[in-house]
């Protein structure tokens, strides 16, 4: 698919902005409550969910059930704090009820992956990988039943996609010509113990995905907030009945983006937090801000 | 003495399929304009009543292939935009297969979803690949799931009928499909969580499921000519297990015997004997089912005469056991 260049620059400066607040409001939050995130891949995502949740997803954060929303499943259910924290700066949550509610026992609402139970804004619970496509297919499938014009966003890792499961549902996912439905690959090319290409390669995802019924928009630098947007601007409306085929949004992203001293770092997968390391983000992140003319 | 329920029981072997019985009833509640989704992994054939419901109904109705798995995934996701979804599965690859999407999918985020696993313990034969012997002890461990056993193709049909009233995930556990019926007159009260007590009886009690309520009820029956009294209980639901009826039972008769086609581990007689034991009811616990083997080759009826789960094995087996 060819790329839009018309992309609204007050647009993009407002989200870039908004996932500069949102990294720093992230890792105070897994500083506060003092345990592992997984900040690599909750930081590779920041952009691309600020742009969801922020400009592209139809989406009510002061009513989170509403019935023609799009519906987003993160399959890589690990990486929820960035969505808690997109919650809170959406007026849902203070950041002290966040930690105050981090697995807190009978009161806790928030965990390291998250519950729908507890939280309204959660489509699904996740946290065990290769689940979330199918779900999202269950979804699209069920708006395809009702008619409904909303969309659904299924986000999955790269390293992810070596779970079996998630090639059983991208293949039922083209077969059934879901026009409803954008898996987004946050794709920041390492996974726990090493790079997703020297463990098990993914790759070449795109023809993978064009041969499995997708297409697929690629974007180069998925941690550029103008390039997030020229991807997501060329979305078609979402097509409930029709078939149409599904479209992949493969966004290659750095993990740990926006801190210096975790990006393509293996270790920063999963980390806490001490004060000094937390001075340190805060410190890079504010470098690392983008301003653009 | 615990009273029988007023139900009508079938002595002879009149053989019905659950899975012809429930797509029928599929296609009246569809008929009647009851709304739900449903999912097949290759496994209908057009001819068949639920093969005919699909024809008739493609809209909601999906066949998602060979694959198991996401079959479970793809109905959890059908149930999270709104709707009551029934799933029919091989029973050989639901369980274990897909174990991670029953457990995350479906009972974790607590979705109204309804797997038909067919073809439960040795019924479908050929051999220990197609045996569906650890399910019951899989599912009981799940939170969130319902786990029913019918005790007839009719008792299926009703059980599939009640499952639209109730919010979360169930799991309906059926036989291939030439299976006796139990009961002569439906017009008996069906509950979700409630065992039947078909026969009455004070020397023991044999508390079957599924299709081995029918042997239980046969077996019962080869006692009386020995002048033993069995009671028989219908236990349909394994979770929530009618306690209290348990409690009774082994209260009533001082001995409990179960009968399951599922290894005797973890399915409805390590269900009974923890109940008996935890509450320290004075009361012998026999299991009848599968032992701790892969199953012998042949045909199920040989299977089970082999492990004396037939009618005969368990009147034999409570012979012995009166005689200690």
């Amino acid at each position: 698919m060819s790329v839009n260049k018309q992309v609204d620059l007050d647009v993009v400066r407002e989200l870039e902005e908004k996932a500069w607040k949102i990294r720093r409001d992230l890792v105070t939050f897994v500083y506060r409550i003092g345990k592992a995130g997984h900040l690599g891949g909750e930081l590779s995502l920041v952009d691309m969910a600020v742009a969801l949740y922020y400009r592209y997803m139809k989406y009510d954060p002061g009513n989170p059930k509403w019935e023609d929303r799009d519906r987003l499943i993160l399959s890589k259910g690990h990486c929820a704090e960035t969505l808690y924290t997109i919650y809170a700066d959406l007026g849902m949550y203070t950041m002290d009820y966040l930690v105050d509610h981090f697995e807190s026992l009978d009161t806790a609402v928030f965990s390291m992956h998250p519950n729908r139970k507890y939280i309204p804004a959660i489509e699904a619970s996740t946290g065990s990988l290769g689940h979330g496509l199918s779900l999202a297919v269950g979804l699209a499938l069920g708006a395809r039943m009702s008619q409904a014009k909303w969309r659904v966003f299924c986000i999955v890792g790269d390293g992810e996609l070596q779970e079996g499961s998630c090639w059983e549902a991208l293949m039922a996912a083209g077969h059934y010509q879901l026009g409803n439905l954008v898996v987004i690959v946050d794709k920041n090319g390492l996974q726990m113990s090493g790079k997703t290409s020297e463990t098990v390669t993914i790759d070449p995802l795109d023809d993978k995905m064009r041969a499995f019924g997708f297409d697929v928009i690629e974007i180069r630098d998925g941690n550029n907030m103008r390039e997030v947007c020229e991807a997501l601007d060329m979305l078609p409306e979402p097509e409930p009945v029709a078939r149409r085929r599904p479209i992949c949004i493969i966004s290659n992203t750095v993990k740990g983006a926006g801190v210096s001293f975790m990006e393509n770092v293996v270790g920063w997968h999963a980390g806490q937090l001490n004060k000094e390391k937390w001075e340190e983000a805060l410190k890079s992140i504010d470098e690392n801000r983008k301003v653009r003319s | 003495m615990p009273q029988p329920a007023n139900v009508t029981l079938n002595f002879d072997q009149i053989l019905s399929s659950a899975r012809e019985v429930y797509g029928a009833e599929l296609m009246k509640m569809a008929d009647e304009g009851m709304e739900f989704a449903f999912l097949c992994s290759d496994n209908v054939a057009p001819s068949s009543t639920v093969g005919k419901f699909m024809a008739k109904y493609p809209d909601r109705c999906f066949n998602v292939g060979i694959a198991e798995a996401n079959q479970v995934g793809i109905s959890a996701g059908l149930a999270l935009s709104g709707r009551v979804v029934f799933a029919q599965v091989f029973g050989p690859f639901l369980p274990l297969r897909a174990a991670d999407q029953i457990h995350a999918d479906i009972a974790y985020n607590d979705v109204p979803v309804r797997l038909i696993g067919t073809h439960a313990g040795v019924t479908s034969g050929g051999g220990p690949t197609h045996n569906v012997i650890a399910d019951l002890a899989l599912y009981r461990a799940i939170p969130n799931l319902t786990i029913l056993c019918p005790a007839d193709a009719n008792q299926c049909a009703k059980a599939v009928r009640q499952s639209m009233t109730l919010p979360g995930p169930m799991i309906i556990r059926i036989a291939r499909g030439a299976e006796p019926d139990v009961y002569a007159d439906q017009n008996y009260d069906f509950q979700i969580g409630k065992s039947i007590c078909i026969t009455e009886g004070k020397d023991v009690t044999i508390i079957g499921t599924g299709s081995a309520v029918y042997w239980s009820l046969m077996a019962a029956k080869e006692l009386e000519k020995d002048g033993i009294s069995a009671q028989v209980i219908d236990m349909h639901t394994i979770k929530p297990l009618d306690v209290e009826a348990v409690l009774e039972a082994a209260r009533e008769t001082g001995m409990i015997v179960t009968v399951e086609d599922h290894s005797i581990h973890g399915g409805l007689g390590g269900a009974v004997a923890e109940v008996v034991a935890e509450h320290g009811v004075p009361c012998r616990v026999k299991r009848i089912g599968l032992p701790d083997e892969f199953a012998v080759l042949g045909d199920p009826d040989e299977v089970y005469a082999y492990y004396g789960m037939n009618p005969e094995g368990i009147a034999n087996t409570i012979r012995g056991l009166l005689k200690q």
